[in-house]
C-alpha cells in the first residue's frame, strides 16, 4: 500500500465522521446557556433538523445506534429522562427512512413539510413519554414554542448542512 | 427491500439484511425505553452514564458558554451605563436601608451570642461552599435544570443546596468527577419544605415548570400576603432553615404560587453549600439564621452570616458589664442579659 493510498483512506474516514461530529456538536450547542428569557425551555431541536437531514441524504454515514447514542448524550447533558431523546431521534430516523425515496425526489418546501409533520410527532410523542415519566401532564405551551423554532429554524440548517455534504465523498 | 423477491442467494442476503436492519433498530428502541425505566427507578449504571457523559462535555460546554457570556455581560454594561444616575440614586437610598439593617445585624448577632453562652449552646458546624458556573441549561420544554462545571473532585455531592447571591437556586441531583446536575426550584419534580416568614405557615414549594412554583399544603386556616417573604422551613432534613426562596405572588391560575428571587434568565454562578448534618427540624426551626419580623424595613438578608468579624468583637468587649456594646446600636432594643455571659 502506498502513503498515498493511506491518506486517501484517512481522507475518507475523516470525511465520513462529518455527519457525526456535526450532530454532536450540535447536541452541545443547543445546552450552552443563553441569557435570553425562557430560552432554555424552548431551545430549538438543532440536533433533530441534523438527524434529518443525514438520514435523508447520507443514511449509511449515520447507523440509528449512532443516533440513539446522540439522543442518550442529549439526554445526559439537557437532564431529560435518559433515553427520551434517544426516541424521540430514532423516531425521526425511523420516519425518514420510510420515506427516504420520496424525500430525495422533491424539492425543499416538500421536504420542509414532511419535517414539519415528522418533528410536529416525534415532539408530541416525547411530550407524552415525559408526562408519563413524571406523572404529570406537562403544559404544552413551550413544547409547541419549540416545535415552531425548530421549524423556523430548518431551512437554515438545511442550507449549512448541505454545505458540509459538499465535503463528503459520494456514496457508493 | 423484501419486495425483491427473485429467487437467489443475493436476494435472500438483502431480505437477511433488511430484516437484521429492522430487528436492530427495534432492539434500539426497547434499548432506550428500558433506559428511561431504569433511569425512572434512579438505577445506578444509569446515573453514572449519565454523569460520565455530561462529564466529559462539560469542559467544551464551559469553554462555549464563556463568548455567550462575555457578549451578554457587554450588553448588560451597556445598558448600566445609560442609567448610571438612576441606579447611583437607587443605590443611595439602599445602602442608607442596609446600614440600618447592619447595625440590627450586628446588634442581633451580639444578642445571639451573649444568649448561646448562656446556654451552653453548640455552634452548628460552619458551612463551607464551592462556586460553580453553569455551562448547560438547555433543558427543553420538560426539565428545568442546570448542569455546573464542579463535581464530586471539587465536594459536590448529591442533596447539596445551590444557592446565588439573590437565593436558592435548587438541589444537587446528578453528580460527576467535574460536573453534577442541579434540580431548578421551578422544576416539576422539585419539591421543598417552606415556611412563610412572617406567620411562620409551612408549605411545601412545589415546581411545575413555569417561572413561579406553587405552594401546596398550605395549612387550611392560612392567608399568604402579597409580598410576604417565603424561606426554607429546614423540615424533611434536606436543607437547614431560613434559606431566602422568594416572595409570594397571590393567586394565579387557582394556585398560590412564589417569585423566586432567583433571575433564571441570567443564572451564572451558584455556590453550592454543604450546611453539614441538618438538625432536627424542630430544633432547626428554633436556631435558624436571624430572621427579623420589623415590618417597616425591607430586609435583604443573605444565608451566609458574617458571624466571624461580629462574635470577634463582641468577645472582646465582654468585659465591662456583659452587655455588648452593639446594642446601643437601636434605641429601644431589649437589653442583653444581666449576668454576663461568662458563668
Amino acid at each position: 500500500m502506498t502513503s498515498g493510498g493511506l491518506w486517501q483512506r484517512l481522507d475518507r474516514f475523516g470525511r465520513n465522521l462529518v455527519p457525526l461530529a456535526i450532530t454532536l456538536a450540535l447536541v452541545i450547542l443547543g445546552a450552552v446557556p443563553v441569557p435570553i428569557a425562557g430560552y432554555a425551555s424552548v431551545v430549538p431541536l438543532f440536533s433533530l433538523c441534523a438527524v434529518f437531514f443525514w438520514a435523508i441524504y447520507r443514511p449509511h454515514l449515520l447507523p440509528p445506534w449512532l443516533v440513539f447514542a446522540i439522543g442518550l448524550v442529549q439526554d445526559a447533558l439537557s437532564g431529560t429522562p435518559f433515553g427520551l431523546n434517544a426516541i424521540m431521534l430514532l423516531l425521526v430516523y425511523g420516519m425518514v427512512a420510510n420515506q427516504r425515496r420520496f424525500f430525495l425526489s422533491k424539492p425543499f418546501t416538500l421536504v420542509w413539510w414532511g419535517f414539519m409533520l415528522i418533528t410536529l410527532i416525534a415532539i408530541v410523542v416525547a411530550w407524552l413519554l415525559a408526562s408519563i415519566a413524571f406523572g404529570v401532564i406537562i403544559r404544552p405551551g413551550p413544547a409547541s414554542f419549540q416545535f415552531l423554532l425548530t421549524l423556523a429554524l430548518y431551512p437554515l440548517a438545511a442550507l449549512l448542512l448541505s454545505g458540509a455534504q459538499r465535503l463528503l465523498p459520494q456514496p457508493a | 427491500m423484501a419486495k425483491i423477491q427473485r429467487p437467489g442467494v443475493m436476494a435472500k442476503l438483502a431480505t437477511f439484511r433488511g430484516l437484521a436492519q429492522r430487528f436492530a433498530f427495534v432492539s434500539l428502541f426497547l434499548l432506550a425505553f428500558a433506559l428511561m425505566m431504569l433511569g425512572k427507578a434512579e438505577n445506578v449504571v444509569v446515573e453514572r452514564a449519565r454523569a460520565g457523559i455530561a462529564d466529559i462535555a462539560a469542559p467544551i460546554l464551559d469553554a462555549l458558554s464563556r463568548p455567550v457570556a462575555t457578549v451578554s455581560d457587554l450588553i448588560t454594561q451597556t445598558n448600566e451605563m445609560m442609567n448610571l444616575r438612576d441606579e447611583n440614586a437607587r443605590l443611595r437610598e439602599e445602602n442608607g436601608r442596609l446600614r440600618a439593617w447592619y447595625g440590627v445585624a450586628t446588634h442581633l448577632a451580639a444578642e445571639n451570642e451573649s444568649l448561646r453562652n448562656l446556654l451552653n449552646y453548640v455552634p452548628q458546624a460552619r458551612s463551607g461552599f464551592i462556586s460553580a458556573r453553569v455551562v448547560g441549561d438547555g433543558g427543553g420544554p420538560f426539565v428545568r435544570s442546570a448542569l455546573i462545571n464542579s463535581g464530586e473532585r471539587d465536594g459536590v455531592a448529591k442533596g447539596l443546596a445551590a444557592l446565588n447571591e439573590q437565593g436558592l437556586v435548587g438541589r444537587v441531583t446528578d453528580v460527576g468527577q467535574r460536573s453534577a446536575r442541579i434540580l431548578l426550584l421551578t422544576d416539576f419534580n422539585s419539591k421543598i419544605p417552606v415556611m412563610l416568614e412572617t406567620s411562620r405557615d409551612r408549605a411545601i414549594l412545589a415546581g411545575d415548570n413555569s417561572a413561579q412554583p406553587q405552594l401546596s399544603f398550605l395549612p387550611p386556616n392560612s392567608r399568604p400576603k402579597v409580598g410576604e417573604r417565603v424561606v426554607t422551613s429546614g423540615h424533611g432534613g434536606l436543607l437547614p432553615a431560613g434559606l431566602p426562596v422568594g416572595v409570594v405572588l397571590g393567586m394565579r391560575d387557582g394556585q398560590m404560587r412564589v417569585q423566586p428571587f432567583v433571575n433564571w434568565d441570567r443564572l451564572e454562578y451558584v455556590r453550592i453549600v454543604d450546611f453539614g448534618p441538618i438538625p432536627a427540624p424542630e430544633a432547626s426551626a428554633a436556631d435558624a439564621p436571624v430572621i427579623i419580623e420589623r415590618p417597616a424595613l425591607k430586609p435583604a438578608p443573605q444565608v451566609v452570616a458574617p458571624a466571624a468579624p461580629v462574635a470577634g468583637e463582641v468577645s472582646d468587649s465582654e468585659d465591662e458589664d456583659g452587655v455588648p456594646p452593639a446594642a446601643e446600636i437601636l434605641p429601644g432594643s431589649p437589653t442583653a442579659p444581666a449576668s454576663g455571659p461568662r458563668q
